[in-house]
């Protein structure tokens, strides 16, 4: 016998190593439910960290543009009014007012991680006898690239942008004959046409935005466009993409302009993700429960088989105390050593899912992400699991006359 | 230390107290044990014998009256403290030996040193092979208890309530079970212990032979002590 160990943690792995086959029963179950939460939750991960990189590296997190234009009646004296019908007028394309303030501003917010104007617009791209509507970006590429990763979408050229370049779709690049190097004939309705250099070609994983994205230098736009000096939209990254709507809403608040969140602009992906996130919650809370009771039943049945050893043990001198924490300790056991296998069960599933899973091109369905914290928050609720489902147990076991249990 | 190990002051023992059911097992019983003593307990099934053993060991509370072990008055003492004395000072051995299954028997012999941390040291190990020496069970000390023979149970048994040294060894029937040789052979080994060590011995038994081998016999008759 060890003696290193108190007597609560060798009489508790005694007891544990005599009643084999309960034990091995129960540390199974548990590890099946183990097993599930962790395979889910991490394959959960995976999913929204895949869905989330997807959405978030395509677009801005927080976009800042121009106020609506509202026209608004007029009043001939303080508390007469005009019955006047109001038509609501045409959205001009308007500059976000002194957004190099506005910019500033956004600079000295510490939550804000990135911060990119960019100068969009319709405009005609014309090659020969072809001609194709698209949306002109003027971006400045250091700080709009970190926002929206265009290296990473680029299949041919390189992302250059300088005030002759643009960067184009592969759609529009088929539809006018175009490639790299070609020459482009940009025209706006107001402003100056130019003619650009295709420098690289995008696949952006859609086939419309392939279509109609197209990118160029900020001035380049500004100029072509008519607006000179002025940008449509600011772009924001943030830190906590999940406190983006938040932090939206505090700007619009301080600032003259429209704060448009990507969870407002993509709220049907993210009541995905949140329903996904509650039914994580719930699954994990269920299969705690089922654990937590299965413990609890097998641990009342060892009490009463046990009963004339805790009569003994009494007799011989352990205090209640004792006896309650022999139990305790089998439970945490319990959870514990259940919360290990169903580890290596659960990333034992997910590895082999995730290999065996491909999508369509040979890609990984879902990245594989094994948190080291996951798994040490399931080796904890795993074993506080056990310790609470252990209480009642426990108490009863301390409860035991002993003269009663010895006499059986 | 002049006063005896134990001293019962007209102790009374009753179950289901006010209501109509309410039986009296014990009346009145006056009893006491100098050290070193060996003393039989005889009586009849039903006469209250167990009942008196489980109140002497501090396993079960009288209806009325005084135990003194040691001197000191068991009345007033609580849970813990009545566990924290038994655990130093009375040893048990049962009928049916019940060592814990889940244990060798060297661990049995154990378990009352490691229970209590007062004992704990480097050297239980080693006393408790002695112990199993002692008992004549070296050799079988690894062995779990559920495989050892009857006579062999019991001697571990006697180990195990030896183990903290005990001032009064409590047996109730320790020899009940047993075939005439292995039965000699535990009172044997009862009757060195109280001659070498000098503990105290209350041995409830039916064995009219072993009993007359003791220092003396008490006899209890209707919860009665008689003689």
């Amino acid at each position: 016998m060890s003696r290193w160990l108190p007597f609560e943690w060798i009489a508790a792995i005694r007891f544990l190593r005599e009643g084999r086959m309960q034990t091995l029963f129960i540390i199974t179950g548990i590890a099946i439910g183990v097993g599930v939460i962790v395979f889910m939750s991490a394959l959960l991960t995976g999913l929204q960290a895949n869905f989330i990189k997807r959405v978030l590296t395509s677009q801005p997190q927080i976009q800042l543009i121009p106020l609506d234009q509202i026209a608004r009646p007029l009043r001939n004296a303080p508390g007469v009014f005009e019955n006047a019908s109001v038509q609501r007028p045409s959205q001009r394309v308007i500059s976000v007012d002194q957004w190099q303030k506005v910019r500033d501003r956004m600079q000295s917010m510490p939550e804000i991680t990135a911060i990119s104007p960019t100068m969009a617009g319709s405009a005609l791209a014309i090659r020969g006898a072809a001609s194709r509507a698209i949306t002109i970006s003027g971006i400045e590429p250091t700080s709009y690239f970190t926002i929206v990763r265009i290296p990473d979408y680029v299949v041919a050229g390189v992302p250059r942008l300088n005030s002759q370049d643009i960067i184009i779709g592969t759609e529009l690049a088929k539809d006018l004959g175009a490639t790299v190097n070609d020459k482009l004939n940009v025209q706006a309705a107001t402003g100056t046409p130019v003619v650009l250099t295709v420098t690289a070609v995008l696949d952006l994983g859609n086939k419309a935005v392939n279509e109609r994205n197209t990118y160029v230098a900020l001035r380049t736009a500004q100029s072509l466009l008519g607006i000179i000096g002025g940008v449509t939209t600011v772009d924001l990254t943030v830190k906590d993409i999940y406190a983006a709507e938040t932090l939206a809403k505090r700007i619009e608040g301080s600032n003259a302009v429209e704060a448009d969140s990507w969870i407002a602009t993509n709220a049907q992906f993210f009541t995905a993700v949140q329903a996904q996130k509650t039914s994580n919650t719930m699954i994990r809370l269920f299969v705690a429960l089922s654990v937590a009771f299965g413990i609890a039943a097998v641990l009342v049945v060892s009490v009463i088989q046990r009963s004339k050893d805790i009569g003994i043990l009494r007799a011989m001198g352990a205090s209640r105390g004792q006896v309650l924490r022999v139990f305790l300790i089998q439970g945490g056991v319990l959870g514990f050593v259940g919360a290990i296998a169903g580890s290596v069960l659960g990333a034992g599933g997910l590895m082999y899912w995730h290999s065996a899973m491909r999508q369509a091109d040979g890609s990984e369905l879902f990245p594989l992400m094994l948190e080291r914290d996951l798994f040490i928050a399931t080796a904890l609720l795993a074993t506080a699991t056990g310790l609470v489902a252990a209480m009642v147990p426990a108490i009863r076991a301390a409860k035991l006359d002993p003269v009663v249990a010895i006499r059986g | 230390m002049d006063d005896p190990v134990l001293r019962l002051d007209r102790i009374c023992k009753a179950y289901n107290v006010g209501l109509p059911s309410e039986t009296k097992v014990l009346h009145d019983v006056d009893l006491t044990l100098k050290r070193g003593e060996f003393l039989a307990l005889m009586g009849p099934s039903g006469s209250g014998k167990s009942t008196l053993l489980n109140i002497i060991g501090l396993l079960d509370r009288p209806t009325s009256g005084h135990l003194f072990i040691k001197g000191q008055d068991t009345a007033l003492l609580n849970d813990a403290a009545l566990t924290r004395l038994r655990g130093h000072t009375i040893g048990f051995v049962f009928q049916d030996h019940h060592l814990i299954s889940a244990f060798t028997a060297v661990e049995n012999v154990l378990m009352p040193l490691l229970v209590d941390a007062e004992f704990a040291g480097p050297d239980i190990v080693q006393k408790a092979n002695a112990l199993m020496a002692r008992v004549g069970l070296a050799k079988v000390a690894d062995n779990r208890a559920m495989n050892m023979s009857g006579g062999q149970q019991q001697r571990v048994a006697i180990a195990r309530a030896l183990a903290m040294s005990p001032d009064l060894l409590l047996a109730d029937e320790p020899t009940g079970n047993l075939d005439t040789q292995s039965a000699g052979g535990v009172f044997d080994l009862m009757r060195e212990v109280n001659r070498e060590s000098g503990t105290t011995i209350l041995m409830v038994t039916h064995n009219l032979d072993l009993a007359k081998r003791c220092d003396r016999i008490v006899d209890v008759v209707d919860g009665r002590i008689t003689a």
